[in-house]
């Protein structure tokens, strides 16, 4: 192929890619557009839309109806809440599966594998009667413990994955050199393991922040995170479109940022790596 | 290296996560078989009794149980069809070299990170709405009738919304698995002559099969259990339209109060995805062993 019909070649690649990945994002920048507008304008043809002016009074207003910051508080809670209590128990059980195998570790992780295949809507009856009646409903606590048991598996597997890349022979080495256990772990598995953890961390905080089966089950108000607060505008009331634009784009702004910098990792932990 | 002692220890260290996920699996869904075999109304407390199939019976002889499951399959099928043919399109463009690549896939991959109830609302008013919505002051631009989406086409708006969401996630699997592709095999072929078409019917599309199987599987688990976009935009409605299997079970549990009913539904569900399960876990197992 000669130089020039490849640049030509690039050009349209580029122009197609744009125009494609412009219109698929669209919804969102629309979204954040309507935001920074009053009601009145933001219900107008589009082309009118973007010559009003722009405004901040629908962040304002949306704090004042129904307190944002208790909601994106809650979310912060829950995922991260979760998020910790799912490493801290997945991270002992992946770690020595991936160390010390044993016959059955392969059925093992299958079988945990199996847990997130239950659909929620098969147990959504006594998980609600259950929290009736522990009085869990509507509370922070409970939802931590749901989300940690749902996001478990998936834990579990994106460290099983990580940890199975350290090699074993970097230990022995150690070992050789004179290395004890304590800076074995301190100086050649934590550096080692680490990133893998962080990206487990993340990917998890996104799965936990933007779940919306439990979360719209069992809670109403004070545990209500940032799923449950939007649910609230599905019943409008008068003049209404900047307002939900304001808060959902306070909603997906943190997720969107965290979600861009872990690409790589959700293919990865939402194949259960079987795509790298 | 595994001595006696650090196979203890190795117990130890999962079983945590073991216990809890055999109580989380075991106990909630014992307890939903159970009530799928009893009378039992929250309305009416105190008042349970055994009724055997029954609630099978009326939950599979009524005319919505027949629609949701319809819909079920009409909203994964279609979510599945639009996101695999659109995900390698994009996928194929994507890995092209281009100017800016970096920005284009931060913009397609961003609805994945938009919550399901966000998502479903910007769609239902700032797209869908038949007076105010972007789509309505198109027509009227072009001088025709506004459509009214979700009255007229609910379930197929739905798989819009749901499509939308899940595109990014086809497309970055797709993408990763395109560029694991042997540049070299590629070019020998153009090389020898290989046209376009037959060097993506015989190299792409064969390497690409696994990473559409596992899209497909994973996608299915969470598309069969789609519930807060049908939530915030139609409640089901009109009518069943837009009842899915989860949103049935939710409203004849929660709304209705039917436990046992809604009961018998959960475990059809679970037999359901189970069906899809086993496929998804032949292909992560085989994965497992190389």
């Amino acid at each position: 192929m000669s130089r020039k019909s490849t640049a030509t070649r690039q050009a349209v690649v580029t122009v197609a890619a744009w125009t494609i990945g412009f219109l698929i994002f669209f919804p969102i920048l629309w979204t954040i557009i309507l935001s920074f507008k009053s009601e009145g304008d933001a219900i107008k043809a589009p082309l009118d839309v973007l010559t009003s002016t722009w405004t901040m009074e629908s962040y304002h207003e949306v704090q004042e109806r129904s307190n944002y910051l208790k909601h994106f508080w809650n979310s912060v809670v829950l995922s991260l809440g979760s998020t910790l209590l799912a490493l801290l128990i997945a991270i002992p059980a992946a770690w020595s599966m991936a160390f010390v195998p044993g016959k059955r570790t392969k059925d093992l992780l299958m079988w945990m594998l199996s847990t997130k295949m239950m659909p929620a809507v098969g147990v959504l009856v006594p998980m609600y009667l259950m929290f009736r009646d522990f009085g869990l409903l509507d509370t922070r606590i409970g939802l931590v413990v749901v989300l940690t048991l749902i996001n478990l598996p998936i834990v579990v597997w994106m460290l099983y994955t990580y940890f199975k890349e350290i090699p074993g022979e970097i230990l022995e080495a150690a070992r050789m050199d004179g290395a004890n256990l304590r800076s074995e772990i301190l100086y050649i598995l934590t550096p080692m393991a680490v990133p893998g953890i962080a990206s487990t961390l993340l990917l998890n905080i996104i799965l936990a922040w933007n779940e919306a089966f439990w979360t719209l089950q069992l809670t109403t108000s004070n545990a209500a995170p940032l799923t449950q607060f939007i649910a609230s505008y599905s019943s409008p009331e008068g003049l209404f479109y900047a307002k939900l634009s304001a808060a959902s784009t306070m909603a997906i702004a943190p997720i969107l940022i965290l979600g861009w910098f872990s690409q790589k990792q959700l293919v990865r932990g939402l194949t259960f790596g079987a795509v790298k | 290296m595994a001595t006696e002692h650090s196979r203890t220890a190795a117990r130890l260290m999962v079983s945590p996560a073991v216990i809890l996920l055999f109580l989380w699996m075991i106990v909630p869904l014992g307890m939903t078989i159970y009530f799928s075999f009893l009378r039992y109304n929250l309305l009416m407390p105190g008042m349970e009794s055994w009724t055997g199939f029954d609630n099978y019976y009326y939950f599979i002889t009524q005319h919505a149980f027949w629609d949701a499951l319809i819909n079920t399959l009409l909203l994964v099928g279609g979510v599945l069809v639009i996101t695999v043919v659109g995900g390698v399109a994009l996928a194929l463009l994507l890995d092209q070299p281009s100017k800016g690549q970096g920005i284009v896939r931060v913009m397609v991959i961003a609805p994945f990170f938009v919550m399901p109830t966000v998502s479903a609302l910007v769609w239902k008013n700032m797209f869908m709405n038949p007076v105010n919505g972007m789509f309505a002051h198109i027509a009227k631009a072009f001088g025709l009738q506004p459509f009214d989406f979700l009255s007229h086409a609910p379930l197929a708006s739905i798989i819009l919304i749901v499509a939308w969401s899940w595109l990014p996630f086809a497309t970055l699997i797709l993408l990763t698995a395109l560029q694991s592709l042997d540049r070299e095999q590629m070019e020998a072929a153009e090389m020898d002559g290989a046209s376009w078409l037959n060097r993506f019917i015989y190299l792409t599309v064969p390497h690409l099969t696994r990473s559409i199987t596992v899209v497909v599987l994973i996608q299915s688990i969470f598309l069969l259990s789609v519930f807060a976009e049908i939530l915030v935009t139609t409640n089901g409605g009109p009518g069943t339209a837009s009842t899915n299997l989860p949103y049935l079970v939710y409203a004849q549990s929660l709304l209705n109060y039917d436990v046992g009913g809604g009961s018998a539904g959960g475990i059809i569900a679970v037999i359901l995805a189970n069906i899809v399960a086993i496929f998804l876990m032949r292909m992560i197992g085989k994965n497992l062993e190389t």
